[in-house]
């Protein structure tokens, strides 16, 4: 294909769901040509490998009310962009599982925390939360927290939406294109540098997930941030029996069903090395069998009919970074630490706002790169 | 799940020419996608079988695509004017057949790369 030269008033890299947020909500504002630049298809990255879930609660206020935000826009995502299938989002609620002293300590906290943000949860007895999950295991369970309004919302449909609702308002949508490089001048973001061309910018957003390091080198920054494998199964469908995500971090697993019927699972591995592989593997599906089939017994009768790995973009606090940069014009968007699809609504809008150098909604001056010079850290105790 | 219609009674009701009559020809059996879906979302420009099966789920269901695949993939050869050969036909993604997740609980875990073997969706060892 032959190289073009463009101009764009905003470039954003990565058409993941942060991404595609990002560029429906600069569109929307009329920041001017929005460029939108994917290197294979959408949501072929981070986006499409996740486990969908939507969840609000947390042990560090700032994820819970970044949460709760974009909890508010799935509610009316399907209107608001116009899409002509559905996001398919469903608020069959999380039910969090506390199976040793420190974690129903930790879980008292939180819902006390999350209760002052008004988000609805509550602490449950191991009885109560067989009530809502019948199939559930209770031995061992100490207590369980669980929120009604979480839930579930395609990844693969939500970004679609996104970018088809960007599109309409005017942005390019360019997949199968590579940024190869970002040109600074001046201290000042100049030009994205694409296999298929050039384009002068003033602005350029780092969404590109896993790859945001590589990214962020190309204007000369180094984040402190970390690649990690994380594998998922899917099972064949079957009649709706579980309502909520079932999720346990001293396990370190979640569990639910989509509104297909399918049953999507995961597990996080804490010898996982850093790095960029996406391989599948046995092992992972024999852990995950054992664990599942001790918390939920009846799904050892499922069968597994796919499973894949997908990469968490990892920071030292399990807080993304979003933001400005001391590079002027280019943004951060990344660093979600697998939490990016339920939390990207509301990154869209956020960045859209301090790139139009609006009040941001929420203040995310605590999520900026320079925390972690200045050692403030934002911890989040409550991650798979 | 819904039993659907297999391709080829649909073919065998000459489809072809006949307005309303594709939208019964079933592509993926398992999702129940039909031809009408897969030419108008290649017609708006999803032109990859990955594409494709994230917005239809075609080819995600027990059999993993065994059958719609190919189907897909001449679609899309059909459409864009290329040689079959020359498209890409997606990843394919284990386990190669369904496993019942409680006879994985018994699978060895020391072994990584240990393949999944047996009929009926049972892990041997």
């Amino acid at each position: 294909m032959m190289a073009v030269n463009k101009c764009a008033d905003a470039v954003v890299i990565g058409g993941g769901v942060v991404g595609a947020s990002i560029a429906y909500h600069l569109a929307k504002r009329g920041f001017g040509r929005i460029v939108l630049v994917e290197r294979s298809y959408l949501a072929s990255g981070s986006t499409g490998r996740c486990g969908a879930g939507v969840r609000q609660q947390w042990g560090a206020k700032l994820n819970c009310l970044l949460a709760r935000e974009s909890v508010r826009m799935f509610e009316r995502m399907d209107d608001e962009l116009g899409y002509d299938r559905s996001i398919e989002f469903k608020q069959g609620g999380y039910l969090l599982l506390a199976y040793t002293d420190r974690e129903m300590n930790q879980f008292i906290k939180n819902v006390e925390l999350e209760r002052s943000l008004g988000i609805p949860a509550s602490l449950l007895t191991p009885a109560e939360a067989k009530a809502i999950v019948p199939m559930l295991n209770t031995s061992d369970v100490l207590c369980a927290t669980y929120c009604p309004t979480d839930g579930h919302a395609n990844p693969f449909h939500v970004t679609y939406a996104y970018a088809g609702a960007a599109r309409r308002l005017g942005a390019e949508v360019m997949t199968f294109t590579e940024v190869k490089g970002i040109v600074v001048e001046n201290g000042k973001v100049a030009r994205v540098v694409c296999d298929k061309g050039n384009m002068d910018t003033r602005v350029v957003v780092n969404a590109a997930g896993p790859y945001s390091g590589l990214v962020a080198r190309m204007v000369g920054l180094e984040i402190p941030f970390w690649a990690e494998r994380h594998q998922i199964l899917v099972t064949e469908p079957v009649e709706p029996v579980l309502r909520p995500m079932v999720m346990s971090f001293s396990r370190r697993i979640y569990c639910q069903q989509t509104p297909h019927g399918s049953f999507v699972m995961g597990m996080g591995d804490p010898n996982e090395p850093h790095g960029f592989s996406t391989e599948s593997s046995w092992k992972f599906v024999v852990e995950m069998a054992r664990e599942i089939t001790r918390v939920l017994p009846p799904v050892g009768n499922l069968k597994v009919v796919r499973q894949w790995a997908g990469l968490y973009d990892m920071t030292p606090d399990a807080h993304p970074i979003l933001g400005a940069t001391p590079v002027e014009g280019f943004y951060l968007a990344c660093g979600f630490s697998g939490h990016g699809f339920m939390l990207a609504p509301v990154t869209g809008q956020l960045l859209a706002e301090v790139i139009c150098g609006e009040e941001p909604s929420i203040d995310i001056t605590g999520l900026n790169l320079g925390r972690f010079e200045r050692g403030e850290l934002v911890v989040e105790p409550s991650v798979v | 799940m819904a039993c659907a219609k297999p391709a080829s009674e649909g073919a065998r009701g000459g489809c072809e020419g006949e307005a309303g009559a594709r939208d019964l020809v079933v592509i993926c059996r398992c999702e129940d996608v039909t031809l009408d879906e897969i030419r108008d979302l290649i017609a708006r420009g999803y032109t990859t079988v990955e594409e494709i099966k994230r917005i239809t789920r075609c080819g995600m269901g027990p059999c993993q695509g065994r059958t719609c695949r190919q189907l897909v993939l001449a679609e899309i050869a059909r459409a864009t004017g290329k040689d079959i050969a020359s498209v890409a036909p997606g990843r394919f993604r284990p386990p190669t057949k369904p496993v019942r997740l409680g006879g994985a609980v018994a699978g060895a875990p020391d072994s990584d790369n240990e393949g999944i073997e047996g009929d009926g969706g049972e892990q041997v060892r």
